[in-house]
């Protein structure tokens, strides 16, 4: 990348400026000795020509829109278009989420993103004994397309993009958005969206649960090949790493098995559906957290699209650039903040935003200064949402591309990150794949032991946390706090009988056997789901049919 | 004569499946000496139960991230109750409200450790609060 003359005049220069290093620090000793990102890789003090020497212009770097696409895919960056200002949203009854959908659009989000609750995620109706006492606390209570109809209720189909974070339900909730358009006169060609759909990352660390990992990669690939077919708009997987960071997880970590996933779900699709990979690559779509620690956030994202795109090409042969660009969502990283002083989160989400954007975001959702303690309220959701609106119209950031590119220390540590994240991917290759590795506990232990690790870390003062452990107060700060009410549960479950009584029940009981059988043949399920949804089949009916015919997960609880 | 180590059953009731919390606090507790099972996510009231007097244990920690937390904590403590074990010490952890709390002592929950607790803080709390009950 440089000539031997500056190489030569840069150590010159360098050998200088570590003298004078050694000199100041006998006198003034560092603050301390080591300095670390926030997962512990280690930064040195200064970054030079050096430390990039070895990267070749052409094909490290490059432009964007050009492979490896290390400076973004979209040739006009920002000025073309923002980030999607996508708002993960969703409480109590659908009524009460299609309000705050309608306050979020009229505050200037350009994006749905859907948060369900835990009966829904989990595959329960609101009235299965095990879903009380959770109906509607940490996202919107749908049970029947009745529900989603309501959640909908106003939303132009047609013309808004809209995520679900949904997974081992994904093909019923993506169904009923599926019957929702056909129903409104929309046809499947022009509905546009994500759904989660991504249960590796669950055995991994969120642990949304419901069959084994070899039908549940089936159930994706399923979607996959639907939406390849009929949804050619539709992301059909937001392959995530936002919750195996949540989980504690390293960034590195976080980088390599999120797209190790990836590639475990594009190795499925070939050998099961016979697609070729440009036929369903370019509708893969990626999901990363911004942590607290700036560059290594900035990095990553980076050193992601690279290894993306090396991988689709080199790896699987795709010929088609659409399939290697890496698109991805980005949300702030919950656990960096906290409940004690939380007006402390505002500048955390908005640093967090900042290092997503300069690393190229497609879409972003900025956490609420009180989600450590509850669903967001009004006012903090929309503090959340102008965090990014003042990133993309007042800071200036968005007038250039990539600004960080030719950074001795960005460069170098995307070049860092990259390398330790292959050693990663490799070692899973290795394993014989991720489900084989996810069998064995691997990616799981590695989180447990870097949580473990960190938690030790805070807790000893070696890693700091404004209010936790420097700078704390004693008085509680009291903020506005929005609770979700029990009743919200037993009027759900009124709403559900409701549909019970009304519906043919002949028609979901056959409804539920084509489900199975097509389950039991290996057939494609989702057009079979898309007629149940229309019956009014609920979740939980649809989800026993699959925990019947493919068997229950139950998390081994390894730590 | 030595008392038995104390037992613990850490136990993730209910529908949530955030479980970083407990499984940190799983390790922190053998580091601690303590004899552990952790259930992993996912356990109802009666498993949960069924689980500490099985295994004969001296506390039961709870944890809940989900806001579930009002229904699930004082379920397990009245089971362990009706079944003649509320001597078992009762213990809960997650994302728990302020405004929450009086009910869940009130129903028999001893101690709630929530965000910003240090793992320190919570073996001490045991060492002085939990004796076995053998």
């Amino acid at each position: 990348m440089f000539t031997e003359e500056l190489l030569d005049k840069s150590s010159t220069m360098r050998k200088k400026w570590e003298d004078a290093v050694k000199r100041t620090v006998a006198k003034h000793a560092d603050q301390k000795e080591k300095w670390t990102t926030v997962s512990d890789l280690e930064i040195k003090r200064l970054y030079g020509p050096e430390d990039i020497k070895d990267m070749d212009f052409e094909k490290d770097i490059g432009y964007p829109g050009q492979y490896p696409y290390l400076r973004g895919n979209q040739v006009t960056g920002y000025r073309g278009k923002y980030w999607t200002f996508r708002m993960f949203s969703g409480m109590g009854s659908a009524e009460e989420t299609n309000q705050r959908w309608q306050y979020l659009l009229q505050s200037g989000q350009t994006g749905l993103s859907t948060a369900f609750d835990f009966p829904t995620l989990m595959g329960y109706d609101t009235d299965s004994p095990k879903a009380r006492g959770e109906c509607g606390k940490c996202g919107v209570a749908i049970d029947t397309i009745e529900d989603f109809f309501t959640l909908i209720k106003g939303i132009p189909l047609g013309e808004i993009t809209t995520s679900m974070t949904i997974n081992p339900p994904a093909t019923v909730l993506w169904a009923m958005y599926c019957a929702a358009a056909e129903m409104q006169g929309i046809p499947l060609t022009k509905i546009g969206g994500t759904i989660q759909n991504d249960m590796l990352k669950e055995f991994i660390a969120q642990k949304t649960l419901m069959c084994p990992p070899e039908p549940s990669v089936k159930l994706i690939s399923d979607t996959v090949e639907f939406g390849t077919k009929y949804v050619p708009r539709w992301n059909t997987i937001s392959i995530s790493g936002y919750h195996i960071r949540e989980a504690g997880s390293t960034a590195v970590q976080e980088l390599a098995f999120t797209l190790r996933d990836g590639m475990e779900y594009v190795e499925d699709v070939l050998e099961r559906k016979g697609l070729h990979v440009d036929q369903f690559a370019p509708r893969l779509s990626f999901f990363f957290n911004a942590h607290i620690d700036f560059f290594e956030e900035i990095a990553k994202l980076r050193a992601a699209r690279r290894i993306w795109a090396k991988a689709m090409r080199e790896r699987y042969g795709s010929q088609d650039e659409r399939s290697w660009w890496m698109r991805f969502h980005t949300q702030t990283a919950g656990c960096s903040l906290t409940a004690q002083q939380p007006y402390n989160n505002v500048i955390r989400t908005a640093t967090e935003a900042l290092a997503a954007v300069l690393g190229g975001t497609q879409s972003l959702h900025t956490n609420s200064l009180d989600e450590v303690l509850c669903l967001p309220s009004d006012h903090a959701v929309q503090i959340a949402l102008r965090t990014q609106q003042i990133i993309a119209e007042e800071t200036g950031v968005v007038n250039t591309i990539d600004p960080l590119a030719g950074s001795y220390f960005v460069e170098a540590l995307t070049n860092k990150m990259e390398e330790q994240a292959w050693e990663y991917i490799h070692k899973i290759d290795d394993m014989g794949g991720m489900v084989k590795a996810i069998e064995k506990g691997f990616p799981q232990m590695e989180i447990s032991d870097a949580a473990y690790k960190f938690q030790r870390q805070i807790d000893s003062g070696e890693k700091i946390m404004i209010g936790i452990n420097k700078y704390v107060t004693e008085e509680d700060v009291e903020i506005p706090f929005l609770e979700i009410d029990d009743t919200v549960e037993k009027e759900q479950i009124e709403r559900l009988n409701a549909v019970r009584r009304k519906r043919d029940s002949r028609k979901v009981r056959e409804c539920l056997d084509d489900i199975r059988n097509a389950c039991k043949k290996g057939e494609n399920v989702m057009p079979y789901c898309i007629e149940a949804v229309k019956n009014y089949c609920s979740v939980q009916e649809i989800c026993d049919v699959y925990r019947e015919v493919y068997g229950e997960y139950r998390d081994p609880g390894m730590y | 004569m030595a008392d038995r180590k104390i037992r613990i059953l850490l136990a993730k009731p209910g529908l949530d499946g955030h479980d970083r919390g407990a499984r940190v606090l799983a390790r922190t507790f053998r580091d601690a000496g303590f004899e552990v099972i952790y259930t992993g996510c996912h356990q109802t009231p009666e498993q949960i139960v069924g689980a500490a007097i099985q295994e004969d244990v001296d506390m039961v920690g709870l944890s809940c991230l989900s806001g579930a937390h009002r229904y699930l904590f004082p379920e397990v403590a009245r089971q362990l109750q009706a079944q003649g074990a509320g001597d078992i010490t009762v213990v809960g952890g997650g994302i728990i409200p302020e405004q929450d709390m009086q009910d869940l002592y009130d129903a028999g929950i001893k101690a709630l450790f929530t965000p910003g607790a240090t793992l320190d803080s919570i073996v001490d709390w045991i060492n002085e609060n939990v004796k076995p009950r053998a």
